[in-house]
């Protein structure tokens, strides 16, 4: 072939066969060449039905069943962790719905708070005020009555002087009272 | 094709390489294991320590040797599904067992002091006969008389019909013997041709023109990187062409 030296050419010189033709057109061969081409044809062919081609067969099957199962695990973990992240958004907006309700809830109870007080505050004023109504009342009433005791007797002592003889404590009382009433 | 050399001794026998003889020496007689013999048996054992030995591991994550198998198989099943579609698939390990054993043999006939059995009109012939009967039988059994109709195109006009079915037959029949010698005769012509310019080296080499030995050396460098190729693309026609009838036998074109 390729590479045989110039000494194995000059050797092929003494081949038997080397005359004859076409190697390939040697009858002689034929019937050896096709037996054992059929021999190597079905023993390969049995040797790659039955082991090597299923087992190949069985390998890329089982392959690609490890991908698609590896992808379908991936999935799994996307899901999960679009759930993870689904349960956090919802945690987060319960947390803030829920510092809004308390924030609401407190500001609520201090305006309840604020309201009672400035109720008892007005209470408390209004009381006051009825009650220093009601001393100024007092005073005013007795400073009345005080009026009255000081005219009767004034006005008696002033009949008494000029009129002594038509001195009636009563009518004076009477008069007194009459007219300021 | 033999020229002569000095005082008429012969340099070179390109056909010598083609020679079939029984390695145990005696008569030929259809059981004596020849040069032939051993090669096909080294190609059958190669190809089984590639696909076989080489997958023991059915490794998830593939070896070296099992990626090769592995691709080998893809490439011969997708071959098959695109020509012949998918009940061209049952055929699949017929279609493996012929294109690795042609591969095998081509590829091993590359090494030097091997033999090429692919290069012999008896092993390519059988191969290609085996093809066609196969085929045939496949046709018939899938479609009975009415794969007859194969031979007579309906889309041609009436007159024209029975002159192609002339063709159609003959062509048909023609199958096997293109199938076998396109590969033995490519086989045949390149290592022929290896062989030639090898002993126009040799022949330069002892009549001292060494310096000018350089051009068929060179030619046998470029020849036998295209032979390797040719290797490749002939085993590859085999099966593509073993494809091509299989597929007009199942759907008849």
């Amino acid at each position: 072939m390729a590479s045989e030296t110039a000494g194995e050419l000059l050797h092929e010189a003494a081949e038997p066969h080397g005359s004859g033709g076409l190697p390939q057109l040697d009858f002689d061969t034929w019937p050896s060449q096709i037996f054992w081409l059929a021999v190597a044809l079905i023993a390969l062919y049995q040797l790659m039905s039955k082991i090597a081609l299923p087992r190949i067969s069985s390998v890329l099957e089982e392959r690609a069943d490890a991908i698609a199962d590896d992808l379908d695990r991936a999935e799994e973990f996307k899901r999960k962790a679009e759930e993870a992240q689904a349960a956090y958004d919802r945690a987060l907006a319960e947390a803030r719905g829920k510092a809004q309700a308390i924030a609401a809830e407190t500001r609520a109870q201090i305006q309840a708070e604020v309201d009672t007080e400035m109720a008892r505050a007005d209470a408390e004023i209004s009381a006051r005020a009825a009650e220093s109504e009601k001393r100024i009342r007092e005073i005013r009433d007795s400073a009345m009555a005080s009026v009255e005791a000081v005219a009767t007797e004034t006005a008696g002592a002033v009949i008494e002087a000029v009129l002594p003889d038509l001195s009636d404590p009563q009518a004076v009382e009477a008069a007194v009272k009459a007219e300021l009433g | 094709m033999a020229s002569n050399g000095n005082g008429g001794e012969s340099f070179i026998h390109p056909m010598d390489q083609f020679v079939v003889g029984p390695i145990f020496g005696g008569h030929i007689t259809p059981l004596s294991v020849t040069n032939s013999t051993i090669w096909m048996a080294i190609s059958v054992l190669a190809i089984c320590a590639l696909t076989i030995l080489g997958t023991r591991g059915r490794a998830l994550v593939p070896s070296r040797v099992q990626s090769i198998a592995e691709l080998l198989y893809g490439f011969v099943r997708q071959t098959l599904h695109e020509v012949a579609g998918d009940e061209g698939l049952k055929y699949f390990p017929y279609i493996f067992t012929l294109f690795t054993f042609i591969l095998f043999c081509n590829m091993l006939g590359m090494l030097p002091y091997s033999f090429t059995p692919t290069s012999h009109i008896a092993v390519t012939g059988v191969m290609a006969l085996a093809v066609f009967v196969s085929v045939t039988v496949i046709a018939f059994r899938k479609h009975g008389t009415h794969f007859l109709m194969f031979f007579w195109p309906m889309e041609a006009p009436g007159w024209l019909r029975p002159v192609l079915c002339v063709i159609e037959l003959i062509s048909y029949f023609v199958r096997p013997v293109s199938h076998s010698v396109r590969l033995g005769a490519n086989m045949l012509a390149g290592h022929a041709v290896l062989k030639v310019f090898a002993g126009l080296f040799a022949m330069m080499i002892a009549g001292g023109l060494g310096a000018l030995a350089i051009l068929p050396l060179a030619g046998m460098i470029g020849l036998t990187a295209l032979e390797f190729l040719v290797a490749f693309i002939q085993a590859y026609v085999f099966m593509i062409l073993t494809c091509v009838y299989l597929n007009d036998a199942l759907h008849m074109h």
